[in-house]
């Protein structure tokens, strides 16, 4: 019996959403979590680790949220495959904690009515069990336990009470109950309909309507899905969120890069010139920089995406904005993601998560880094002012204000019109329909939401950022290796595998109006867009691009580019993917490197057209 | 909570999908019209994804609040949950509603 009392339980959550289910498994399991991913698919593995008070490991899984054994989705197959034990590399539960929303018994029961013909041991845990105290609502614990042939536990995750409880009965249960016969079976519609008439019985017979319903969610409601007031309200949250994003990440992103600017300048004042200089402080320093460097808008994003969700106005959100997303063939729920890429599309692709449908979240995902992100600011501000001229259109509108809204306004069409083509090409009728429960109304816990904030912050650091960091040394070493040859006068770039790439590829971008300088730029530009500003001031040899510098390249760029060259050049920063690091990111919310291989590929292409149009367009003007 | 008397009238069964804020009723029946499809999914599915999330003969039914583009989609009063559909969907619902419900 040693080896039984030693061997950890596994236990896993299983629940509707909304249920309060990763409260619960945060209360149980604390810090000691971890996050992966089931192998070969994109959804999360959350498995988190406790000693029970006997000294005994109880290691927990929180799967997705399900209504049903059913699975519809790629998240709510692992639901199932875990709950009937077989998901690949994965041991079976011991024992499965059924979470439920004691205020919403009803779907939850039915829920409970397919484990348990799943014939594996399970728990009741009855959540936000004190508001359904104060709503007056009156379970008969032990009836309800007798029927289901499951023990019921009732808990308050937010404020770890029944926590002790449930452990205890889910340990004893593993110790005492050996898994049954699995009579499972996909069910049929009027299995559901058999399912909801006993699951309606037992709600009569066990549970005692409450006395004081809730009617603040209804109250809410009434002003937050209000046609008028509720757009409103929606575009302000909106607002605050992007405010917040640019009034408290970028100086908080500013304070990262400068700090490690001044690392690298540490690094190199103490050691000798030379390769190994050029590795620690351009490549890994500035790389490493360039990772953390977007963790302060990823950071406020999910801040807003979390509260957003936990208090229930995520569903609302999406039910505002449906139709008008749905005209373009995504969800409701892909408004937040898009809306963030404005301010980077790496939180907006990470932010997707928020879309269950796997097919709605890539058309996303790859949409999202259409979106005029603050990192192309600074290449647009650099070519408007050098070649746009400061005109007034109309006696009211500065003509580089007007350019530059037509950029952002660029991105946003062609994503919705790449979005509208996905759907109705490729994805034809692959659309689910929008469904959803809107859950009621409750105050945002705290600590979960620091917690899975801190989750998301470490995912990103951890994974995302094993992705990039390779990457941009990669970039970096593409820029600086082989170095110039002695007596040479140009610009070292010029003589790198950069420089050769740019004189390679210098053809193919002639007819979009290239010369071989901004060729060359486009290779340490795959870094970050903004990259591009500091490396054109590397090939026209203008040194430090900032403050006096840029007014340098500015006019170099106005005595050699023509308008439509400039032009063009802008049509290109709106769709290239210039940006490593939202290809990492794709690649590791996707999973596999197809997806940012696609998005490479259409994004290269729109690019060129857009580019090539764009400059005979505006040689045909006269601009050329 | 309900007030089922005896004493209201229901109107003869209409789809939910053409219902108004504020009408009420009982749903009679979920059927999908047989060869409809509801983008990926088809009619057997989205039945039996209607009656998962409650849609069910004799639950209660209340239109809460309307899309303000095309007033879609719905948000409805569902026995004691809030759920949200579009109206494409909510056409396989079937309801018997109050008379003098209507807001």
């Amino acid at each position: 019996m040693t080896d039984a009392v030693l061997a950890p339980v596994r236990l896993a959550l299983v629940g509707n959403p909304n249920t309060g289910k990763t409260a619960l498994y945060n209360a149980l399991t604390g810090s000691r979590q971890k996050v992966a991913n089931y192998a070969g698919v994109t959804v999360e593995r959350k498995e988190g680790v406790l000693t029970a008070p006997s000294g005994r490991l109880i290691n927990v899984l929180d799967l997705p949220g399900t209504y049903s054994l059913r699975a519809r989705s790629p998240d709510e197959a692992v639901t199932r495959d875990a709950v009937l034990g077989r998901l690949a590399g994965e041991t079976p539960p011991d024992v499965i904690v059924c979470v439920a929303d004691s205020t919403n018994l009803r779907l939850v029961l039915r829920l409970a009515l397919e484990l348990k013909q799943v014939g594996r041991p399970f728990v009741l845990a009855l959540n936000m069990y004190d508001i359904a105290q104060r709503q007056g609502l009156r379970i008969d614990l032990e009836g309800l336990a007798r029927e289901l042939g499951a023990p019921i536990v009732t808990t308050v995750a937010t404020r770890k009470r029944g926590i002790e409880e449930l452990v205890a009965q889910a340990e004893a249960l593993a110790g005492s109950m050996p898994a049954g016969v699995n009579v499972w079976h996909e069910p049929s519609a009027s299995e559901i309909r058999g399912a909801h008439a006993e699951a309606q019985r037992l709600l009569k017979a066990y549970v005692r309507p409450p006395e004081r319903p809730d009617t603040v969610t209804g109250r809410i409601d009434n002003v937050l899905l209000h046609p008028v007031a509720g757009l409103v309200i929606l575009s302000a949250i909106m607002f605050v969120m992007f405010q917040a994003v640019f009034a408290w990440a970028t100086p908080l992103a500013d304070l990262i890069e400068a700090g490690f600017t001044a690392l690298g300048g540490l690094v190199a004042s103490v050691t000798p010139d030379g390769l190994l200089r050029s590795l620690l402080v351009d490549g890994l320093i500035a790389g490493v920089g360039s990772v953390l460097v977007f963790l302060p808008q990823i950071l406020t994003v999910f801040l807003f995406i979390l509260i957003l969700e936990d208090s229930g106005y995520m569903a609302r959100a999406a039910f505002l904005m449906d139709r008008i997303m749905g005209a373009a063939g995504l969800h409701g729920r892909a408004f937040i993601p898009l809306l963030s890429s404005h301010a980077c599309a790496i939180p907006g692709v990470m932010a997707a998560r928020v879309i269950d449908q796997k097919h709605d979240r890539l058309t996303t995902i790859l949409i999202a880094p259409l979106m005029t992100c603050s990192a192309r600011i600074p290449v647009y501000t650099l070519i408007i002012g050098a070649l746009i001229p400061r005109s007034t259109v109309w006696g009211v509108l500065n003509l580089q204000g007007l350019v530059m809204f037509g950029l952002y306004a660029s991105g946003i069409v062609s994503g919705l019109i790449v979005a509208f083509v996905i759907r109705t090409l490729f994805w034809r009728g692959a659309s689910e329909p929008f469904m959803m429960e809107l859950p009621t109304y409750r105050w945002p816990d705290p600590e979960n939401v620091l917690r899975n904030l801190w989750q998301r912050g470490m995912i990103f650091i951890s994974r995302a950022g094993r992705i990039i960091l390779p990457l941009m040394v990669l970039v970096w070493a593409l820029s600086t290796f082989p170095y110039p040859p002695e007596g040479a006068t140009g610009p070292a770039i010029d003589y790198s595998f950069a420089g050769l790439i740019g004189h390679f590829i210098q053809p193919l971008l002639a007819p979009i109006g290239f010369n071989w300088q901004m060729s060359i730029a486009l290779v340490p530009g795959m870094a970050a867009r903004e990259v591009a500003v500091a490396a054109l001031g590397t090939v026209y040899a203008v040194g430090d691009v900032d403050g006096a510098g840029q007014a340098t390249l500015a006019s170099i760029l106005h005595a050699q580019w023509s308008l439509a060259t400039g032009l063009s050049f802008l049509a290109w920063y709106v769709f290239a993917p210039q940006c490593v690091a939202t290809l990492g990111v794709v690649r590791r919310e996707t999973n596999g490197w197809l997806w940012p291989t696609v998005m490479f590929s259409y994004m290269f292409a729109l690019a060129y057209v857009a580019s090539l149009a764009t400059y005979w367009g505006a040689v045909a003007l006269g601009w050329g | 909570m309900s007030t089922a008397t005896g004493l209201e009238s229901f109107t003869a069964p209409r789809r939910l999908s053409q219902a108004a804020r504020g009408e009420r009723g009982v749903i009679v029946r979920v059927a999908p019209a047989a060869d409809s499809r509801s983008g990926a999914v088809d009619a057997g599915e989205l039945e039996r994804r209607l009656l998962e999330l409650g849609f069910v003969e004799g639950a209660t039914v209340e239109i809460l609040h309307e899309g303000a583009f095309g007033r879609d989609p719905i948000a409805v009063r569902l026995d004691d949950a809030r759920v949200a559909l579009r109206r494409r969907e909510a056409a396989a619902v079937e309801v018997r509603f109050e008379t003098g419900a209507t807001a």
